[in-house]
């Protein structure tokens, strides 16, 4: 395996269990840049947070190792680490004041008072709550602990930070205003970050690779554009982004394309993303806002009959919901752009899509 | 407005009554209720709490034995300077009350209530009494020194006229080891029955130590239930909360049968070669035995506080505190302790008052050295009758107490303490 010169972590075939019996991370490869935001996404259970506490050092690999900078960290204990942390629950100390919370790990480091009032100001400036250092953190609303935590995360200048679904306990509109200004923080100081969520749009928003985990294993590590646009796996298309799915057959193989048969009927040439021979099952994955409703004749191969089930108004888009070819859960974004089709319920229309928007995945 | 219109300055409802009336007529119902539901508690309280607490700050102050058996007496003597013995006329009036008193069969009280700031006077007054009721009538004052010498000392008289105050602060005197001399002047007691301060003293020091032991023992396990999973945590509330559910009679009786000198203890130290079999230890009836019996029956009142207020210390503030830099033991001094200082605080308030006022354990296993104030508040109203004496030592505990809490309150503050 060719080394990465700039790489700040690395995972090397590392295997945690906890009972001995089942493995909760299975043989996990991963380089994280220098100056990267990589988001660990995945269901819970699926074993990113267990990651994440293993670099950290609160858990150790049962097997493998964990490089930071170089140097393989599995007996180096948390505290040497160097590594900033913000937890899901902000993990405030209580009893301390917000300037309190931000000093420590400078006391901890020993520096001098001078040095640590001007650390701690420049900190509050970041996260712009100059006027909060003497509250306590139980005085603080959800975003302002937030930024607190993720302040004091930083403000010992650590090369590497941690996240643990942070934005997990905030309300819809300051997650993602939340969002935005940890982007941003990144972005100003070059730090590393990793980021744990289940949540994926904040993984979309924030990240410069994502890797989704599930059930132990990465399905996919990619930038986010990729991640939604060419999921590699039937679980990654899934999970990220809405999709509708087609079960069916391998049917031809013609180069990049193959054809597959539905198991409800009708055939579709789609793009051979995760097959490998004639006669596999194939789950297909098409996104809603890429089908087009009465497309032009000829402009795409695959066209079929569909009958308007639902029809769901949501302001910039109207969700349809067709049944196409026996599934009734067929999904269609229709934009609410100027001159759109008007749809009635019951009507019988054509849809079609093209074959590279179409992906074979595996079953 | 719909429902509620501005009028003059007074809200209104939509019927035009103010605001304020309807919602105390809505509310009623509720009021009633709750009322009616705390009631019996309330009731409860002030028969079985407040009102015996009163009766007894009452009675270290009430003096009425003297004061009602010999008043006229007591009018003589409004006058008297102290300087020498009264005349004739207030021994007669004396000598009426007294063969009055003694054929109610009431002098008794006088001389026990005398004799309690004058020892020894009891006697003094009896002898007097027989002696009265055979003559019929003075002079006196020859027949009373004859009868008893004291009567023609100063002191005598002046003793009684203390002990005749209707209300008196003689008991809390006698309470800190301190009296009143002839003149009324406020001196120590002699030497040899100075007892209480040293007693007040010693239990102060014990329930301290005992405090502290608890709270050294408790830690450890109230951190372990806090931190262990539910399984093991489960068994160490049922090792912990077990002796709870003993009788406290065969808890400490276990005690006497671990540690008397002919107990297990001694003889596994004897067996394995410790100490020879004439030097076995005596671990109980004295102090170490009353501090080891109250230790182990007071460990449960330090472990619940603590366990409940470390079960709300998240596990990320540790992990917080090391990813910051801290080593675990810097971490857990400066993170995870003071979180638990409500809960420390409480155990500690909870152990020392109970401690400070125990009663049976050091009857049973404190020997003669091993005793607490409350014992010798029990032998006061048990034995010798002194209740005055008794209530005024129970009152002395009692304020100790509530200075003890005021000062937790202001130093900690009361509503950060957490008992469970």
């Amino acid at each position: 395996m060719a080394e990465p010169v700039d790489a700040l972590v690395r995972f090397k075939e590392v295997q945690k269990s906890y009972d001995g019996e089942t493995l909760v991370v299975k043989n996990l490869n991963l380089d994280v840049a220098r100056g990267e935001f990589l988001t660990m996404l995945g269901p819970s259970g699926s074993g990113k947070t267990t990651c994440l506490m293993m670099l950290a050092g609160f858990e150790t690999a049962t097997h493998g190792e964990i490089y930071l900078d170089g140097q393989a960290i599995n007996n180096v204990p948390p505290h040497r680490r160097n590594i900033g942390m913000v937890f899901q629950n902000y993990a405030l100390f209580p009893h301390m004041t917000v300037r309190e919370n931000l000093a420590y790990p400078l006391e901890v480091r020993k520096l001098g008072k001078a040095e640590i009032e001007q650390k701690i100001a420049r900190a509050l400036a970041m996260v712009q709550l100059e006027a909060f250092g003497d509250r306590r953190p139980g005085q603080l609303s959800g975003g302002q602990a937030q930024r607190v935590a993720v302040a004091r995360a930083l403000v010992f200048e650590p090369q590497l930070v941690l996240m643990d679904e942070p934005l997990g306990a905030l309300d819809k509109q300051l997650r993602e205003q939340m969002q935005y200004e940890i982007k941003h923080i990144h972005e100003n100081l070059g730090v590393t970050v990793v980021y744990v969520t289940h949540d994926q749009s904040e993984a979309l928003t924030m990240s410069n690779r994502i890797a989704v985990f599930n059930d132990g294993v990465i399905q996919q590590l990619a930038p986010p554009d990729a991640l939604y646009e060419e999921p590699e796996n039937a679980f990654v298309a899934q999970f990220i982004g809405e999709n509708n799915r087609l079960l069916g057959k391998v049917q031809a193989m013609n180069g990049q394309t193959c054809r597959v048969t539905l198991d409800d009927g009708g055939d579709v040439e789609a793009l051979a993303v995760n097959v490998d021979q004639v006669g596999a099952r194939s789950t297909l994955s098409l996104r809603p806002e890429r089908v087009t409703i009465n497309p032009a004749a000829d402009s795409v191969p695959n066209v079929f009959d569909a009958r308007v089930e639902e029809l769901i108004y949501l302001g910039d888009h109207m969700r349809t919901r067709f049944n196409v070819c026996g599934h009734d859960d067929f999904i269609v974004k229709v934009p609410n752009a100027a001159g759109h089709v008007v749809l009635e319920p019951g009507e019988v229309v054509k849809i079609g899509w093209k074959a590279e928007d179409c992906r074979a995945l595996d079953a | 407005m719909a429902q509620a219109t501005l009028d003059m300055g007074v809200i209104t409802t939509v019927d035009g009554t103010p605001l304020k009336t309807k919602l105390r007529q809505a509310e009623r119902r509720n009021r009633l209720r709750s009322f009616g539901l705390v009631f019996p508690l309330l009731a409860f309280i002030m028969i079985s709490f407040v009102f015996p607490i009163g009766d007894m700050i009452f009675r270290s102050v009430d003096n009425p034995v003297v004061a009602q058996h010999l008043p006229r007496t007591l009018a003589a003597l409004e006058n008297w300077d102290g300087q020498e013995i009264p005349d004739e006329e207030v021994f007669s009036v004396l000598a009426q009350e007294m063969r009055v008193a003694a054929e109610a069969r009431e002098i008794g009280k006088v001389a026990t209530r005398l004799n309690y700031d004058l020892p020894g006077s009891r006697s003094t007054i009896t002898k007097t009494a027989r002696k009265i009721r055979k003559i019929e009538e003075g002079p006196y004052k020859e027949v009373f020194i004859e009868a008893d010498k004291d009567w023609g000392e100063t002191e005598t008289w002046s003793k009684l006229k203390q002990v005749g105050e209707r209300y008196t602060i003689s008991y809390y005197l006698a309470a800190v080891d301190l009296q009143r001399d002839a003149t009324g002047n406020i001196i120590s007691q002699p030497e040899n029955r100075q007892i209480y301060v040293p007693l007040f003293l010693r239990t102060l020091w014990v329930s301290l130590l005992i405090t502290v032991i608890c709270l050294l023992l408790a830690y450890p396990i109230a951190y372990l239930m806090a931190t262990l999973p539910v399984r093991y945590s489960n068994l160490l509330i049922i090792l912990v909360l077990l002796p709870f559910w003993t009788s406290l009679l065969v808890r400490t009786t276990s005690w006497i049968v671990l540690l008397q000198t002919e107990g297990v203890l001694n003889d596994i130290l004897v067996w394995i070669g410790v100490i020879s079999d004439e030097g076995r230890i005596q671990m109980i009836y004295n102090m170490t035995g009353t501090i080891v019996a109250m230790v182990h029956i007071l460990l449960p009142f330090m472990v619940l506080p603590l366990f409940s207020v470390m079960k709300t210390i998240s596990p990320s503030y540790m992990r917080a505190a090391k990813s910051l830099g801290a080593t675990p033991s810097r971490a857990f001094w400066t993170v995870y302790f003071p979180n638990t200082v409500p809960g420390i605080g409480a155990g500690s308030l909870l152990v020392f008052i109970l401690a400070i006022g125990y009663y049976i354990t050091p009857a049973l296993v404190g020997g003669r050295t091993g005793q607490l104030i409350s014992n010798f508040i029990a032998f006061h109203m048990q034995s010798s009758l002194n209740w005055g004496l008794a209530a005024a030592l129970g009152g002395l505990l009692l304020a100790g107490v509530l200075a003890l809490y005021w000062l937790y309150n202001r130093v900690v503050g009361i509503d950060s303490m957490k008992f469970g």
